[in-house]
């Protein structure tokens, strides 16, 4: 009756493991897809505020960050103490913003340039006055949608 | 030299036992490289830029709701001094004023929100009272589609949330800043 032999000998089966690579391919491609590469140089440092009413931005493409906040000790000596502008990797005035929302708008089709968000990435111990200017400068510059970057307030 | 035969050469395989040490090696770089992206933030509107001076109509003092913020983070809503933990509920008590009392919003369409701070304020109490004001309209507009339609705001079709935020459409005015407070 019995067709299936008893297989002899005590060695242990191998595992097979030819589809340990697709397993990891399938991590990988996970990873890669959620990447987000840090494109500039943090040279300010940055402590975003507490807050419960957030947005989610949606689309990265549409958005261009604007970072304010002391200079990293690293680049005391070359920026000063005093809160600073950071557009790019670059530390700027607020006279730069016009041209660096216009480098970001003509890599933005047409149709979706009304949807350009300014992330203002603010660090909390910054007092107003700068806040304001560049309030100012953005609605000058017409680019009026703009999300205070914040972090979600632990329950 | 030893010669290969065609046969055996038509047995080479390529060795794949590598591959997974390859995926690994990407692998472990993208989990090193990977921020999660967690981009979250108040989202506003600014109101379009004019050179011109804006035209001061006379608005109902009831309807309007006024924060000043000083430089050292002190409020003072509607001429009183206010913890911030307070300003929800007063903003919410003003804007849809349960009790009809003639002190407070004639209807939540005329209420109008007009913040202002100095130059010195900083900027997390700034953030802070902003996300207290929006957080206000956020539950009224929340309890009235309870009210209305049965279901949270959130999950409430395009054209319902609409409809209540036209009812409750949130009016905030950000004067220009004073500056008494010291830059740093």
């Amino acid at each position: 009756m019995s067709k299936f032999k008893r297989k002899t000998g005590k060695g242990s089966p191998k595992v097979n493991t030819a589809s340990l690579p697709d397993i990891v391919f399938m991590l990988l491609f996970f990873f890669m897809v959620v990447t987000v590469m840090r494109d500039a140089e943090l040279k300010l440092s940055i402590t975003t505020p507490y807050a419960t009413e957030l947005t989610k931005l949606e689309k990265k493409s549409l958005v261009n960050y604007l970072l304010i906040g002391k200079p990293i000790i690293r680049y005391q000596d070359l920026y000063g103490t005093a809160p600073r502008l950071q557009l790019g990797d670059k530390i700027s005035t607020i006279a730069d913003i016009p041209i660096f929302l216009e480098k970001h708008r003509i890599r933005v089709s047409e149709n979706q340039r009304p949807s350009i968000t300014s992330s203002l990435k603010i660090d909390g111990r910054v007092t107003m006055g700068i806040v304001q200017d560049i309030k100012t400068q953005l609605r000058k510059s017409n680019q009026l949608k703009v999300n205070y970057s914040a972090k979600k307030r632990p329950q | 030299m030893a010669r290969i035969s065609a046969k055996d050469r038509m047995d080479n395989e390529i060795n794949a036992g590598s591959m997974a040490d390859i995926a690994f090696l990407l692998l472990i770089f993208f989990l090193v490289t990977t921020t999660m992206a967690e981009d979250k933030g108040i989202l506003v509107k600014l109101p379009p830029w004019s050179d011109e001076k804006p035209d001061i109509t006379r608005l109902k003092e009831r309807n309007v709701f006024s924060v000043l913020v000083n430089a050292s983070n002190q409020l003072l809503v509607r001429g009183e001094p206010t913890e911030i933990d307070n300003l929800r509920e007063r903003t919410k008590e003003f804007i849809s004023n349960p009790q009809r009392l003639t002190n407070l919003s004639e209807n939540p369409r005329k209420a109008i929100i007009s913040l202002k701070n100095d130059r010195g304020t900083s900027y997390e109490t700034y953030l802070s009272v902003y996300n207290e004001l929006q957080g206000a309209y956020a539950e009224l507009r929340h309890d009235e589609a309870l009210k209305r339609y049965g279901k949270a705001y959130d999950v409430c079709s395009v054209s319902e949330r609409k409809a209540i935020r036209n009812d409750i459409p949130l009016i905030l005015s950000e004067a220009e800043p004073t500056s008494f407070g010291e830059e740093n």
